[in-house]
């Protein structure tokens, strides 16, 4: 049952990422591409690079993105739906045990321990999309025809404009896509 | 009264539909559009409250984005303010990137599309990399040897070994609620 299958990992996706933004982006892709090849590596690299370029969260954008892709418009709603629902029980519950006893001291004690490790599987994922970008066969072996310098060279001028520049994320990617189609239209005259 | 509670219903709505379709950039930028709506435009939340509830926001799992629409809607108008915010917030990224669904598989093959997007992963694996590393940063900032274990440990775990992103947090969650137990206890001696 596709739907249920849908349901059921975008769920865990809402269950388990904590900490906003970035955070839910190891969990995607432990989902959709390791455990059930719902996408392929590129395809997930597409997907992150569409979800920075929309509004609204990365997990909604991906439940709708991959649950169209593997099932139409059912399989968005049953994707979303279960990225949302974990949301809407744990929130209101704390929100409720809030306005009785005003405490939240325990739990953000608990999160602050959570945080270091949510970093580093931020940064496991954050990986994974270079290997996929860098290398042509999208394995992490190092020989020279297996290496694009050219992403590598966006990579770095991306990472320098970011750290040095003002300039948004966003201008930044898009400035890395025009490049590469530059490059591609002179790459085939 | 009955009168007052559509209305409260028909501007969460509209607001949360609004500041979900109008924001890039993640969560924390939509926490703050929703405090300038909702406390300092229509006065129905103080704002040390405020701070709380984005506190609750922050800590639970899932989306902050959606998360702050559930915590403002309950606040204001209880579970049915909940299902009226979450519509709101989920809306326009479904609508959205089910557009960008369709599209997609035509789109991807076209040669300069698919460069603009190979491109732009670049651009993405940089703005990861540039989070990562101020992230990695503050937790090192905070001089606690058992976070940057925590961090150091979980990379290793995810990236050399393959562990399940779910059992790492879970593990580390566990592992939170106990020190903090554990230290509130040993405050109170």
């Amino acid at each position: 049952m596709i739907f249920l299958q849908l349901f059921l990992s975008f769920l865990q996706i809402g269950c388990f990422s904590f900490g906003g933004g970035y955070a839910a982006m190891p969990l995607i892709e432990e989902q959709v591409v390791t455990l059930h090849g719902w996408l392929d590596m590129t395809s997930f690299s597409n997907l992150v690079t569409i979800a920075e370029m929309t509004p609204g969260p990365i997990a909604i954008n991906a439940a709708t993105f991959v649950g169209t892709q593997v099932a139409g418009l059912p399989g968005a709603v049953a994707a979303t739906f279960g990225c949302i629902l974990p949301s809407c029980i744990f929130v209101t519950i704390l929100a409720w045990i809030y306005t009785k006893y005003r405490k939240l001291s325990v739990l953000q004690g608990a999160l602050a321990s959570l945080r270091p490790a949510v970093v580093a599987v931020i940064a496991r994922a954050g990986i994974s999309i270079l290997v996929s970008a860098f290398f042509l066969d999208g394995t992490l072996r190092f020989a020279l025809d297996n290496v694009s310098l050219r992403m590598v060279l966006y990579f770095t001028a991306a990472l320098a404009a970011l750290r040095m520049t003002k300039l948004s994320p966003i201008l930044v990617m898009v400035l890395c896509g025009i490049c590469e189609v530059v490059f591609t239209f002179f790459a085939g005259i | 009264m009955q009168e007052k509670k559509s209305l409260i219903l028909r501007r969460l709505f509209f607001s949360t539909l609004y500041l979900s379709a109008f924001t890039f950039g993640g969560g924390y930028v939509i926490v703050t559009l929703l405090k300038n709506k909702f406390v300092d435009q229509y006065h129905w939340i103080d704002e040390e409250e405020m701070l709380d509830l984005v506190a609750i926001a922050q800590s639970s799992p899932g989306a902050i984005a959606v998360n702050g629409a559930i915590v403002v809607g309950y606040k204001l108008a209880g579970i049915p303010g909940v299902l009226v915010s979450v519509t709101g917030a989920v809306l326009p990224p479904m609508v959205i990137l089910s557009i960008v669904s369709v599209f997609y598989n035509a789109f991807i093959t076209n040669p300069y599309i698919s460069a603009m997007l190979r491109g732009m992963t670049a651009g993405v694996g940089a703005v990861i990399a540039s989070v990562v590393y101020d992230m990695g940063k503050n937790v090192v900032k905070t001089k606690d040897v058992i976070n940057v274990l925590i961090m150091i440990a979980s990379f290793i775990l995810s990236w050399f070994f393959q562990v399940n992103v779910i059992f790492i947090i879970l593990a580390v969650a566990l592992f939170g609620i106990a020190r903090t137990v554990f230290s509130v206890r040993r405050d109170e001696k």
